[in-house]
């Protein structure tokens, strides 16, 4: 048969290949230069005081232990937060609602757009409801209008990114439940089980590697987000560890900016700020790191016996 | 000495949207009997079965007429409880569908859900039901391994057991042998015939000789001139294969068509 391509179209192909390779080479050497840069500047700075110290002489030295505190204790409550929820959601979604049913539409639509509003937006929307809504609604009818939660705090922070992550988890999940097949569905109806049962023997816990991964997703997402928490818990300066739920806390990425536009002395923090984005980056690894270890031990559990 | 009739369906009629799958079948299934159900493809055989534990109201679009007995109590228009009714009526399906748990929890499974909590009994239930599947000696070692590490056939008696262990009284079986190798298909074939004594067997089946060496009986199936698919001729397995009623029965099972 003729080629028509002609050499021209095999030189093409070659160029093809190299401007794709250049793409990616370029991620690959930004992603690099990003970490390198953290890596080698922040690495000198971390040690047991700096992990253990709180911030002295207006953030120019000291250490960042309140804020890792803060930032661990924030997205544990989101966690726990936004899993079951999420789940449930995806559960409903997914299980009961008819495809094309009213209800199950508007919330999948709804859905969607949570995860392309801007995270600012979530920032004003926890201030607006859960701070000054449910705050101080729950002031009013528990305090006697005296001020506890109808303030900025680690609850309300982690709720809002709760709300942020949201999206995350309903579709991981959704997609896990997909991936049950029928046949163990129907095996479960088949010997007399009632649909609830199906779901909470057979279903959910087959789909609940998904669920953990939609876990580890809205971590991934939601720690170290600023916007979400500038209004509704976190704190500039705060030395003291939150101890109740109502209580502000500081937190990593928050602390970075703070120190990156507010400090006095610019060329005295620099060297923190390295060692807070390093603080940052190593315990989003690490907190995805457990979670996968999590995941990928009952994925065993369930491919060997339950 | 005929046997009590344990199922009947009674003009039932299913339709999947605006296609009429089955229409029209009347048939009585007797108990302690093995009864084959026959045909072409896509004649309704599978949709049939599943009328008896109403498995077709799981299919979204599907809706069914006519009325089904069990032990001649209506189940299909009265104001049963579906679980109740899979539960007397179980089925096993064409592919084996164990659950990714142990073999031991598979079996635990239908009781666990009736409520049966007691250690003791559940051991029981399961050795019991492992023993009628013919599987005990088998896995009696192993329960608390996975049931996916079994073989395809081991699965198919292990899903067979899982039905047997909640004590039904009918067992639908939907082409149960097809993915399995001549060996195990015997094998269960052996059991049917010795489960047959407690359970009233129903199987779709596409194998002629399989469906003469173990059922009692034989229904056959075939679409009519409305592309649905309706009963073409009931009577005992001997007499079907030998000396068929209907031209149309006898050039299928000779192989003619379908
Ligand atoms: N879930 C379903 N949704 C829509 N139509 C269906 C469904 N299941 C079966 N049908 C249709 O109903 C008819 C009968 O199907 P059924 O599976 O009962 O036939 P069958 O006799 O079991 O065939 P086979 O021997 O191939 O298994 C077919 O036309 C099929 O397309
Ligand atoms: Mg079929």
């Amino acid at each position: 048969m003729h080629d028509t391509r002609g050499p021209f179209s095999r030189k093409l192909d070659g160029v093809y290949i190299l401007l794709t390779f250049a793409a990616c080479l370029m991620i690959v050497v930004m992603l690099a230069i990003i970490l390198g840069n953290i890596g080698i500047n922040g690495i000198g700075i971390v040690n047991w005081a700096f992990i253990s110290g709180k911030p002295e002489a207006g953030m120019t030295e000291g250490g960042i232990f309140p804020a890792i505190f803060g930032t661990v204790a924030l997205v544990l409550l989101m966690t726990i937060a936004v899993v079951p929820v999420g789940a449930l959601t995806a559960v409903y979604l997914h299980e009961y609602a008819h495809k094309d049913s009213k209800a199950a539409r508007l919330i999948r639509v709804a859905v969607n757009n949570l995860a392309g509003v801007p995270s600012i937006v979530f920032g004003l929307f926890g201030l607006a409801f859960f701070v000054e809504f449910v705050g101080s609604r729950i002031d009013n009818a528990f305090y006697g209008g005296e001020l506890h939660y109808g303030q900025p705090g680690i609850i309300w922070a982690s709720l809002t990114l709760a709300v942020l992550t949201l999206p995350v988890v309903i579709v991981s999940t959704e997609e896990a439940l997909r991936a049950v097949p029928d046949d163990v569905r129907h095996a479960a109806l088949a010997v007399g089980a009632t649909e609830w049962q199906m779901l909470r023997h057979v279903v959910i816990p087959q789909a609940m590697p998904g669920v953990l991964t939609g876990g580890i997703l809205a971590v991934s997402r939601g720690a170290g987000e600023v916007a979400p928490i500038l209004f509704t818990g976190a704190a500039y300066f705060l030395p003291d560890l939150p101890s109740r739920l109502n209580h502000q806390f500081m937190e990593l990425g928050y602390h970075v900016y703070v120190m990156a536009t507010q400090s006095p002395d610019v060329d005295a923090t620099k060297p923190l700020l390295y060692g807070t984005v390093f603080v940052l980056l190593a315990l989003t690894f690490l907190l995805n790191v457990t979670a996968i270890l999590i995941r990928s031990r009952m994925r065993t559990r369930i491919a060997h016996s339950m | 000495m005929e046997n009590p009739v344990k199922l009947e369906t009674r003009n039932y009629a299913l339709r999947y949207g605006n296609n009429l799958a089955l229409t029209d079948v009347s048939l009585r299934i007797f108990a302690n009997q093995i009864t084959a159900l026959i045909g072409p493809s896509g004649c309704g055989k599978s949709s049939y079965l599943r009328a008896f534990n109403r498995m077709n109201d799981l299919i979204p679009g599907a809706s069914s007429a006519g009325e089904i007995f069990l032990n001649g109590v209506e189940v299909q228009n009265g104001n049963i409880d579906v679980v109740m009714l899979r539960k007397r009526a179980g089925m096993v399906f064409q592919r084996p569908n164990p659950f990714p748990k142990s073999i031991y929890d598979n079996i635990a499974f239908g009781p666990r859900m009736h409520g049966v909590s007691s250690r003791s009994r559940l051991n029981q239930i399961v050795e019991d039901s492992l023993q009628r599947a013919v599987l005990w000696d088998e896995v009696k070692d192993i329960l608390k391994q996975s049931a996916l590490s079994l073989s395809g056939g081991q699965q198919q008696r292990l899903c067979i057991a899982r039905v047997l262990a909640v004590a039904p009284e009918v067992i639908l079986m939907d082409e149960p042998c097809s993915a399995l190798d001549p060996i195990s298909t015997l094998r269960i074939e052996e059991l049917m015939q010795s489960l047959k004594q407690n359970y009233t067997i129903v199987i779709v089946t596409h194998n002629m000789q399989q469906a003469a060496r173990v059922s009692d009986w034989t229904a056959f199936f075939m679409l009519n001139g409305q592309r649905s698919g309706t009963l073409i001729e009931f009577g005992s397995s001997s007499e079907m294969f030998t000396q068929p009623q209907d031209k149309r029965t006898e050039d299928y099972i000779t192989g003619r068509f379908g």
